[in-house]
């Protein structure tokens, strides 16, 4: 009996996946664990990994195509044994899909452009079908907790109790459909047609999403403060000066993770998340940090930044950064932050405010470092300055609280040797 | 409170039933001169005489019949079966006339009789005479069940089925009869339909009745020392059944295992089972696990009826099975 391959689900919140590259072709023998394809999920590209021995006996979704989670994607099974025409179990054979291609297509002629698969909506495969127990069904419903979402600990994967109780509520995922993937096009638009609508990609739905389910239903406000880098800036010139050659320069970036890491430490009331019928204050800190890539933005996390060197975490934001404009980020590493920051000082913003990463509670918009004329008793000095803005949750944060996490982190900042305290 | 055996509460309400009602007799092998198989009519003879306390020839479709007809007489017979598995030849009698006399008389004969014996198995009685009856009595409509497990249970449901107007099926156990525990005074009536939670609990109800209340206890004191926490819930009687009990626990620990005596085809587990998915779905955390006696004759074998029975350690695996630790 041959196996099916399907679109799994890999990331929490992935609900269709286009297929961007077979590793194995139709008649390879695969291994299972061996990877079989690259697919993109709504924020990385990711490995789909065989789960049985044998032969990749027939590839069903050809390569940009998008298909829901629990789509048959391919079968595996003994070489020679037959997959379609079992009944219900073998994939709808899209008509013009698989079809046989122009046979005496020329060589330069461009590749035809592959059909997206469509399948029933009814009829799903096993993957996506929750087995949940009754009562695990029930609890989630009434708490919102997404059940495929949920990692089940019962027999064959079954969603419990238990698994409901530790998972964290969600806004309940919207029906899976298929969309191609887009790009932002190019600035230049010269082609005579008014405009060009391009469907939201992966990436693009989950932003406007989660970004949607934020500022609306979250009530933000926001605190401005200005600070003087002055001296941070003088640090972060010694620093990078010694390392030298060693390479590894420290970025503003980093001294702010590093100082918004440690004034969380002594402000827990803004290191929380907001979760319905209760807050979780974090004992740990994990700082995301947005990251700007192609088509979106996504948020790496720098776990336990308060425990890490400066260098630990500036080497940790590169290699981070690096692999999220390659969209190579695990799940696990842009997922369970516990504060916020993001910076557009490189773009030469001064003061911007930024959207809450829910369930955070906080998240810092940095500007740029701009020399200004100070005030100093009675003359006038030039220093460099930043301004930076932090949003709240006021479910979470009141104005006095956010107000005495942020004069922490400006007398850290304005003072660096105070993180040695 | 006195402490009594469960033969003694048994006795003592034979006995305030017969003082209460010229009625009420007692009919059945041995029941009078030898003073019971399992001397639970001790001293009635005595007391009562030969008029009402009644010893019969080796023939249960004979004394079933004529219990029938004295209860549609007017009187309010109880007759001792010396086990339920000998009452298989009264079979036609229970079935056919005392069930469905009332509902053929298009209700002008009640039939207020009560049948009772040990049921189910007691030790190296060997397969025909180890049978647990109370699936086959409780799929009769017309029928009531009762199978206390305790005492004070025994006491008050053989007085309730004594006054009821209908008949009533009173299981005992061989093993029981030698239970002590303590049995309130004179009037101690427990309603018929009515379960009773022998032992609190949160994560798991473990169901159970006569004999398999003792299994169930123990199984749930190996499951405290695991940290979990079982309800122990007693039915008592299985016909009516106790619905809101056993859905309200149910729905309390979002578990449950049944433990029965009998065999599983077509069990009261099976009767359970049915309530429970249907009326607590939405409440089940875990498919309900059934313990009962394997699926086989009663092996003679000591080892091998020890290994058929329900066992406290059935009782324990099936309830993590249910709380999905193992």
């Amino acid at each position: 009996m041959a196996t099916k391959v399907h679109m799994e689900a890999l990331s929490p919140t992935m609900e269709e996946g286009r297929l961007v590259k077979w590793n194995k072709k139709e008649g390879d023998a695969v291994k299972s664990g061996e990877t079989l394809a690259e697919v993109e999920t709504d924020k990385a590209v990711m490995e789909l990994v065989a789960r049985a021995d044998g032969q990749l006996l027939k590839v069903v979704v050809q390569e940009g195509t998008t298909v829901p989670v629990g789509n048959v994607v391919a079968w595996i099974g003994k070489p020679g044994e037959k997959v379609d025409g079992d009944g219900a179990a073998a994939p709808a054979k899209p008509a013009g899909t698989v079809a046989a291609p122009p046979a005496p297509a020329p060589k330069s002629a461009p590749q035809p452009v592959p059909q997206p698969v469509r399948q029933p909506a009814a009829a799903p495969a096993d993957a996506t079908r929750v087995k949940a127990s009754p009562l695990a069904r029930r609890m989630a419903q009434d708490a919102g907790v997404d059940l495929k979402l949920v990692q089940g600990s019962g027999p064959g994967g079954r969603v419990i109790k238990r698994d409901v109780e530790s998972a964290p509520a969600r806004p309940a995922a919207a029906g899976a459909t298929t969309y191609p993937v887009s790009r932002v096009p190019s600035p230049v638009v010269r082609t005579g047609v008014p405009y060009e609508d391009v469907p939201l990609s992966q990436i693009r739905k989950t932003i406007a999403k989660r970004l949607a389910a934020s500022i609306g239903p979250i009530p933000h406000f926001f605190l401005t403060t200005e600070i003087d880098m002055e001296r941070a800036a003088d640090a972060r010139e010694a620093i990078n000066k010694q390392l030298g050659e060693q390479g590894g320069k420290i970025s503003f970036n980093d001294i702010i993770i590093k100082a918004v890491a440690l004034a969380l430490m002594q402000h827990r009331a803004c290191n929380a998340w907001f979760q319905d019928d209760h807050i979780r204050y974090w004992n740990e800190v994990h700082v995301g940090m947005a990251v700007a890539i192609e088509d979106g933005l996504i948020t790496p996390v720098i776990r336990n930044a308060d425990q890490k060197s400066l260098r630990e975490i500036s080497a940790e934001s590169r290699e981070l950064a690096g692999r999220a404009r390659n969209r190579r980020l695990k799940p696990e590493e842009y997922t369970g932050g516990t504060f916020s920051v993001s910076n557009l000082g490189m773009f030469d913003i001064e003061h911007f405010t930024a959207v809450i990463n829910p369930p955070e509670a906080g998240i810092i918009a940095i500007g740029s470092i701009v020399p200004q004329a100070v005030a100093a008793g009675d003359t006038v000095s030039v220093r460099r300055r930043m301004k930076l803005t932090m949003s709240c949750d006021h479910r979470v944060i009141d104005g006095a609280t956010g107000a005495a996490f942020l004069r922490t982190l400006k007398q850290m900042l304005e003072n660096p040797l105070a993180m040695l305290l | 409170m006195p402490t009594l055996t469960y033969r003694d509460a048994l006795n003592q309400a034979l006995r305030e039933e017969m003082q209460r009602d010229p009625n009420v007799f007692l009919m059945g092998e041995e029941v009078g001169v030898y003073q019971g198989a399992y001397k639970v009519s001790r001293g009635l003879l005595e007391e009562f005489g030969p008029q009402r306390i009644v010893d019969t020839p080796i023939a249960e479709l004979g004394f079933a019949g004529i219990g029938v007809g004295a209860a549609m007489g007017g009187l309010r017979p109880v007759i001792e079966f010396m086990t339920w598995n000998f009452a298989i030849l009264a079979l036609d009698q229970i079935v056919n006339s005392a069930a469905k006399m009332l509902y053929m008389s298009g209700g002008q004969i009640p039939m207020p009789i009560v049948f009772r014996g040990p049921n189910g198995a007691a030790l190296q009685l060997a397969a025909q005479h180890s049978q647990a009856w109370e699936s086959w009595v409780s799929h009769i409509p017309g029928l009531k069940v009762v199978a206390p497990a305790t005492p004070a249970d025994a006491k008050g449901l053989l007085k309730s089925a004594i006054r009821d107007n209908n008949p009533v099926m009173v299981l005992e156990g061989e093993m029981l009869y030698n239970l002590k525990g303590e049995v309130p005074d004179g009037e101690h009536l427990v309603p018929i339909g009515r379960a009773d939670v022998k032992r609190e609990g949160k994560d798991v109800t473990l169901v159970c009745h006569s004999k398999t209340l003792a299994v169930a206890q123990k199984a749930a004191d190996q499951l405290a020392e695991q940290d979990i926490s079982a309800e122990v819930l007693d039915l008592r009687s299985l016909r009516p059944l106790d619905d809101e009990a056993i859905l309200a626990s149910v729905r309390k620990t979002n578990r449950a295992v049944v433990v029965e005596e009998g065999w599983p085809h077509a069990g009261i587990g099976a009767q359970l089972v049915d309530l429970i998915q249907r009326d607590a779905f939405d409440d089940l955390d875990a498919p309900v696990q059934r313990v009962g006696q394997a699926d086989v004759p009663m092996p003679y074998n000591k080892h091998l009826e020890r290994a058929a029975k329900a066992s406290p350690e059935k009782v324990v695996a099936a309830a993590r099975r249910v709380l999905y630790l193992d």
